[in-house]
């Protein structure tokens, strides 16, 4: 499988204290692990069990995941900027690899 | 209806084929999980503590033509400061293989407690959240969604 690629959506400017919405994608299969091939033998699961955002290095957001979430995950979710800065944005996947996307916000 | 009285062997079959698709609409395709399941799963997380109504909104479709791809929205009330915010949220599906769907831990960053995700349903089924309060409060909301395709394995 290609490796996943992040996509992150969220304005690149922003007022001191406003509220943003970000909006993040990441192309990913998600093996359920309930499948099975033509031979009858389950797929292994694998898929990403986690994903996590920083800003400036201080968490804000953190959430794990199920086999119920759906291929190429989305997640939409809201914060509050308090300053200039850089979002790190970071997936696990079962098999241990980090997926990880920046994104700087500036204030004006 | 002259038509099946002329041909009984048709419509013995008929019957037959009837019976057939119920059987397997009975059958079980896969394990799912159960109400049951659901409740071991959040006894798990917060054993005894008692879970109240309110405060938790959902944005979900009542019927999910595809159960790969389900929009979830879900919004729990609170005004995010340090001493009221909303902790956890987690989310269940009792009809699924797996009764997990996903969980959520905010931070007072955050202004507030609401996401989007998308989710797999394998039928129709209820969505449960359970919501943990910054003063240990715990809320409950259940919604039914009617799901046309299911979405997990096959």
């Amino acid at each position: 499988m290609a490796t996943p690629t992040p996509r992150v959506r969220m304005p690149a400017t922003a007022k001191a204290g406003e509220t943003i919405e970000i909006k993040t994608l990441i192309s990913h299969e998600m093996e359920s692990g309930n499948r099975k091939d033509k031979d009858g033998k389950v797929i292994p699961r694998k898929i990403i069990n986690g994903f996590e955002a920083k800003f400036n290095g201080k968490q804000v957001f953190k959430t794990v995941w199920h086999p119920a979430i759906s291929a190429n995950p989305f997640m939409s979710f809201f914060v509050k900027v308090p300053e200039a800065g850089t979002f790190e944005f970071a997936w696990t996947d079962d098999d241990g690899s980090v997926y990880k996307s920046e994104q700087k916000i500036a204030i004006g | 209806m002259t038509d099946l009285l002329k041909h009984p062997d048709r419509r013995t079959l008929m019957m037959a084929g009837g019976a057939a698709t119920i059987a397997a609409l009975l059958a079980p395709r896969l394990a799912v999980a159960a109400p049951a399941q659901v409740e071991a799963e959040i006894q798990k997380l917060y054993a005894g503590r008692p879970l109240a109504e309110g405060k938790i909104k959902f944005d979900l479709p009542s019927i999910a033509e595809n159960g790969l791809v389900v929009p979830l929205g879900v919004e729990v009330e609170s005004a995010m400061t340090d001493a009221d915010n909303v902790k956890a949220l987690h989310v269940f599906a009792d009809g699924n293989p797996n009764p997990s769907v996903a969980s959520f831990f905010f931070t007072t960053m955050m202004p507030k407690a609401a996401v989007q995700v998308r989710m797999r349903l394998a039928q129709t089924q209820n969505i449960v959240a359970v919501a943990e309060m910054a003063d240990g409060k715990l809320y409950t909301l259940k919604r039914e969604v009617k799901v046309t395709i299911g979405g997990c394995g096959g």
